[in-house]
């Protein structure tokens, strides 16, 4: 049967995240030939509509406030209830983020309704869903189904493909408001730690940096190479403690979890905790002077030897490529 | 300070997984804390014993889980309930699990509620912000910073990396963030004291819950392991001619260059 799903663009700095265009993809699965339509909360953002529109959502409403300039869980899951309780929808897709994390909980919750979290794969559309999501840190997987109410699922960033984005769609893009009241948290100040350019959860090459870096000016090398691959940097926990870089850059459990074509693992062991946030990789590249190293056994790819000096060849052989193609 | 943490006892991933008749083997196993709930319980002492009061550890499990709690008040915590729902349900989700807690929580008057953030091996985050919707108090996610002064809370919060200076107040939920504090080994002083300490036991009927109320709305219809990788290509060879080795290979083999 046909539904009608809810799903909610995340917006960060003003733009959408990639993450809202896949979770409409599987919006688009679930709704099985039904509606999707897109959600925008924030405080000026009804210029993303057509974004959304053009990645797929048929239409669009806007719940705009100056209460939702920063998310707080009081005031998206006004608007978000709000929206709910208008469309009635049969289901509800979030991205697995910070805010998609915070915010989905406390709206099944309201709805009385069970969460599928942290999807990487859906199977089968409508009624008969199946969604796939790793347990175990990421050693195993289950496949669930929800067996009544609404269909609420968060999905894992870069795991889901969007659609073809098509500029020619069009759509209806409607306003809702909500009086938005009684916020319990007030956000002070965001501290925006030293994260630049590609956003580290949605690269397709991740170049990823361990205790084994050494030191901050190490991080300067990687960097070289995640610039010459079109690609971001990231990071083991054990690098982040010693203060080689900042721990925005920290993937795995705690960090973020991320799923790149690409990930080159430097100088980083491989503990389950930093497995969790990278195993889903599609390639993954292990570069490290202990063969034993646990990385390896994920490692489709294996350098055994020193990164100070594997890291400068690899750079000029990159670059290399790039000359000849 | 009345404060309360839910913790659960979760399978070590650290150790080797197999599955066997669909379900991740369990006998053998180790089980621990949940991590993200020795963060929790670490900062409830640390509250209680900046601001007095008393620490209650809540699990929803079964007979074995009494471990876990001892563990608990060994780090320091005052009081741990269990609430055993081995005879009553076969399967428990989230709904059903955020619904005994806040049934148990309803009537205590808690200032504080600490939980982890995720379970290492449910792994959906979910429990901390249901309880506290349940409740209808206030909630703040992934925290690495807690700071009280009367009923006013100042919170860092860890958002993918950057981070929220939150203000709020209590009755409060919050979930744990490594980076929260260290917690403490048990001393050996501690593991006496554990042992007299009060843990209580409750099943679904002391709460006057029934079965059906935490009837399941998701189903697990299979669990796997991900197919066997095989074995990754070691590169052999001079480390130039490596490299060279593997840029060609990202680039005609895997395609991701
Ligand atoms: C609750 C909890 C949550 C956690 N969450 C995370 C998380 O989200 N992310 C995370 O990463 N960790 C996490 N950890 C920490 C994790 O357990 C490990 O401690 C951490 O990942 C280790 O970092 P590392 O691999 O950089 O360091 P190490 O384990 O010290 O490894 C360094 C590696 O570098 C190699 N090396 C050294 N020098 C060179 C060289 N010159 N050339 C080549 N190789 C070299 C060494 O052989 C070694 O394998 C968590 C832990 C806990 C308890
Ligand atoms: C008898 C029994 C049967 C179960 N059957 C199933 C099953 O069939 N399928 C299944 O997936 N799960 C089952 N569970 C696990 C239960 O459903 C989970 O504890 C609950 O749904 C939380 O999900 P999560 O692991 O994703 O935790 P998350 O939501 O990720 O946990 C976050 C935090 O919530 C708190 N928390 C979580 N669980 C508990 C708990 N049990 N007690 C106290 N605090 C807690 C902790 O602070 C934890 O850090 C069963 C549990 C019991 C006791």
């Amino acid at each position: 049967m046909s539904k009608k799903i809810v799903v909610l663009g995340e917006v960060r700095d003003g733009a959408l995240r990639n993450v809202s265009f896949e979770a409409i993809a599987a919006a688009k699965q679930i709704a099985d030939g039904g509606e999707v339509v897109g959600a925008l909360i924030g405080d000026q953002v009804t210029s993303l509509a057509n974004e959304l529109i053009a990645y797929g959502a048929d239409r669009v409403i806007v719940v705009e406030h100056p209460h939702l300039k920063t998310y707080t869980p009081d005031g998206f899951s006004q608007a978000l209830l709000a929206i709910v309780d208008q469309e009635k929808p049969d289901g509800i897709v979030l991205g697995h983020t910070s805010l998609g994390k915070d915010l989905s909980p406390k709206v099944a919750s309201r709805l009385q309704a069970g969460l599928v979290s942290d999807v990487t794969e859906i199977e089968g559309a409508g009624d008969d869903a199946v969604f796939i999501r790793p347990i175990y840190s990421g050693k195993a997987f289950e496949k669930v189904k929800v067996k009544d109410g609404i269909i609420f699922v968060t999905v894992r960033p870069n795991n889901i493909a969007p659609l073809e984005k098509d500029a020619s769609r069009t759509g209806d893009v409607a306003s809702l408001t909500v009086d938005i009241q009684n916020l319990r948290t007030i956000i002070k100040e965001v501290i925006r730690n030293a994260s630049t350019g590609v956003d580290l959860s949605e690269a397709k090459v991740v170049v990823s940096g361990g205790r084994g870096m050494k030191s901050a000016e190490g991080f300067k090398i990687l960097q070289e190479l995640a610039d010459v691959l079109g690609g971001a940097v990231g990071a083991s926990r054990g690098a982040c403690d010693a203060g080689y870089c900042d721990y925005s850059l920290q993937i795995g459990q705690t960090g973020k979890v991320v799923t790149p074509d690409l990930y080159i693992a430097v100088g980083i062991s491989g503990a389950i905790q930093h497995l969790a946030g990278m195993s889903n990789s599609k390639v993954i590249v292990a570069i490290n002077k202990d063969p034993e190293a646990n990385i390896f056994k994920v490692a489709d790819y294996g350098i055994v030897g020193d990164l100070f000096e594997v890291i400068p060849l690899l750079i000029e052989e990159c670059k290399a490529l790039k000359v000849n193609s | 300070m009345n404060i309360f943490v839910l913790m659960k006892r979760t399978f070590d991933t650290e150790e080797k997984i197999s599955i066997q008749n669909g379900e991740i083997q369990e006998d053998g196993a180790e089980f621990i804390i949940n991590p993200y709930d020795e963060y929790a319980i670490e900062e409830a002492i640390q509250v209680r014993d900046a601001h007095g009061g008393k620490v209650t550890v809540i699990s929803i499990g079964d007979d074995e889980t009494e471990k876990q709690l001892r563990t608990s008040l060994a780090m320091g915590a005052d009081e741990a309930v269990l609430i055993n729902v081995e005879d009553d349900v076969d399967e428990l989700d989230h709904t059903g699990a955020a619904h005994i807690l806040a049934e148990y929580l309803k009537d205590k008057e808690p200032d504080l509620i600490l939980a982890g953030n995720v379970a290492i091996d449910g792994g959906s985050g979910q429990t901390g912000p249901r309880v506290a919707d349940l409740l209808n108090i206030n909630y703040v996610t992934t925290i690495t910073k807690l700071e009280i002064d009367g009923t006013n809370v100042k919170i860092v919060r860890d958002v993918e990396g950057d981070s929220e200076i939150i203000e709020t107040s209590l009755p409060l939920l919050v979930t744990a963030q490594q980076g929260l504090n260290e917690p403490r080994y048990p001393s050996l002083p501690g593991i006496m004291k554990a042992k007299k300490k009060p843990l209580e036991e409750l099943e679904l009927d002391d709460l006057d819950i029934d079965e059906d109320d935490v009837e399941t709305k998701i189903e697990t219809v299979e669990v796997y392991l991900p197919p066997v990788k095989s074995a990754g290509r070691i590169l052999q060879g001079e480390l130039p001619d490596q490299v060279k080795e593997l840029v060609n290979l990202l680039h005609t083999e895997a395609k991701v260059i």
